[in-house]
């Protein structure tokens, strides 16, 4: 019987990790090969730096560079604005009536769970119908992307506020608090994990969108990294340049994750 | 004299937001509903429905193709997925960090992991079109059925597994008749999470096939690109779109539902 579980247990992560091999063999490849300085996944010129001295050749790395700095300006206000928006609103949604509340926590979910095509698209007729309230560029794109984010921002701080003992929030009015400084001192300590975990939701969605900001960018010449990518190693092929670039990307992005949440397990775990 | 004071209401937080989603999430989509019903001079038509419906300009094979592909990726997906979410729950309900491996690709750009496909096929002289599609497709979303799946599995009360051992009930049928019905929540959610964005989504069929294989979303960009400017015709798709969307988180929200009328009895 022993033996038998042994077995299965075995079979299954032997299951799991040709899975997981599956998940990550691309990624592993771009960066074993981002080392061989060509595109054609072969050793033939030896293990060489190449491909990263290429991202300080000015020539290549100017496109880059610009999509880099749109995309941390984009990410950074989208989410701040988002935050700070979905904080104040999820303290009135949660004070709504009944009827109110649920209409509004409706449309919440529509930027979530709508096809991005199909929002992106009515942004856009929606943006070039007003567009002499909203002129092209950055402009269209933090709305969107505030648009697209605020959702997620509202629905992570919501169950939090949820949760609370709506007696506090009375007892601190009891006490002598006005509303405002009721709201400061007792609610917004409150809810701040949630308003931290909307936080980097929102940071990470604007980040990784491709679909709004390709619609929305206009031909002002901003392009995000996402639509960088698109735009030039659609074309030609992925170069030995695009191997480092997406190597660094993966490492960052995963050191980045992991660390994030083992953090946040460990901080779990404590309580 | 009538004492005047402004009432501070915590629902006033609300509004602003209330505002920014009636104009920039309700507003943009009636307007695509309105765009559906003008033709290219701003005057009424229904031409744009006999267009799509009639297949004139091929839109409703493509959604046919679309719906074939999406739903092969989310069989696939699936086949991977839940035995891969079941293992996880049952073998390694402790170990987020190897959860979390599970579920990290969604964070790197997409478009990131279909051109390094994209570079391997081609290095190893496969040819492209269907099944590099379906491959990038199933690369893809893999990870958004594993994820809802397994917060399914991981929640299920074991005592429900061991009552059913004790009523002797064979391994086969433990998982038949209590497993895979208390997991039906999280298989809807993981279908729609796949098969919602395999269908509509563009780029991925778009580098994976050297632009052979053409997808709904292609074709809702195409119709709204600067060179073709069809918007009526892509306004109707984009509402076809739209109907698939809430269709199926319809289905979603009733089975949820269900399921907690059923818990709380």
């Amino acid at each position: 019987m022993k033996r038998k579980n042994l077995v299965a247990r075995i079979c299954a992560d032997g299951y799991l990790g040709l899975v997981l091999a599956l998940l990550y063999l691309p990624i592993l490849l771009i960066i074993v090969f981002s080392f061989s300085g060509s595109s054609r996944f072969s050793f033939s010129n030896g293990f060489t730096l190449d491909s990263y001295k290429q991202l300080f050749d000015p020539e290549l790395n100017a496109g880059l560079l610009s999509a880099l700095k749109y995309t941390a300006i984009l990410a950074v206000s989208a989410s701040v604005i988002s935050t700070v928006l979905g904080a104040f609103s999820t303290i009135g949604i949660y004070a709504l009536g009944r009827r109110l509340k649920k209409i509004t926590l409706t449309v919440n979910q529509l930027p979530m769970i709508n096809s991005e095509v199909v929002m992106a698209v009515s942004l856009m007729v929606f943006f070039s119908a007003f567009s002499f309230i909203f002129p092209q560029g950055m402009t269209r794109l933090i709305i969107s992307h505030v648009a697209f984010c605020t959702p997620y921002v509202v629905l992570s701080i919501l169950p939090r506020l949820q949760r609370m003992d709506p007696n506090m929030y009375e007892a601190a009015l009891d006490l002598g608090a006005n509303p405002f400084s009721a709201m400061i001192k007792v609610v917004f300590p409150y809810i701040t994990p949630g308003i931290v975990s909307g936080f980097a939701m929102a940071f990470t969605l604007s980040l990784d969108d491709f679909i709004i900001t390709q619609f929305n960018k206009g031909d002002t010449g901003i392009e995000t990294l996402s639509t960088y990518i698109y735009e030039d190693a659609r074309v030609k092929s992925l170069e030995p340049f695009w191997f480092a670039v997406f190597s660094i990307f993966f490492v960052v992005m995963f050191t980045l994750l992991l660390v994030a949440n083992i953090k946040k397990t460990s901080k779990e775990v404590k309580k | 004299m009538k004492k005047f004071k402004f009432r501070f209401s915590r629902r006033a937080f609300a509004y602003p937001y209330m505002i920014f989603l009636l104009v920039f999430v309700v507003v943009p989509l009636v307007i695509i509903l309105i765009n559906a019903f003008l033709d290219d001079n701003g005057k009424l038509t229904f031409a744009n429905f006999a267009e799509f419906f009639t297949d004139a300009g091929g839109g409703l094979t493509v959604l046919g193709n679309s719906l074939i592909i999406g739903l092969v990726t989310t069989v696939i997906c699936l086949a991977i997925g839940y035995p891969c979410a079941y293992l996880l729950a049952k073998y390694h309900a402790s170990s987020r960090v190897l959860v979390l491996l599970f579920i990290l690709p969604m964070w790197v750009n997409f478009l990131i992991r279909t051109l390094s496909t994209k570079a391997i096929f081609m290095a190893l002289d496969v040819k492209l079109g269907m099944g590099t599609v379906l491959f990038g497709m199933v690369y893809n979303y893999l990870p958004y059925m594993i994820l809802p799946l397994h917060t399914t599995l991981v929640s299920i009360d074991h005592s429900y597994i061991e009552a059913s051992e004790d009523l002797g009930a064979d391994k086969i049928s433990v998982f038949l008749k209590t497993v895979l019905p208390l997991s039906l929540s999280g298989i809807l959610s993981g279908v729609t999470m796949t098969f919602i964005p395999a269908i509509s989504t563009f780029a991925i069929s778009e580098i994976l096939s050297s632009s052979k294989i053409f997808l709904f979303g292609d074709a809702i960009n195409m119709h709204f690109s600067k060179t073709t400017n069809s918007f009526g015709v892509g306004s109707v798709m984009s509402l076809v779109m739209l109907v698939l969307v809430v269709v199926s988180n319809v289905i979603v929200n009733l089975t949820s539902k269900d399921e907690e009328v059923k818990s709380a009895l």
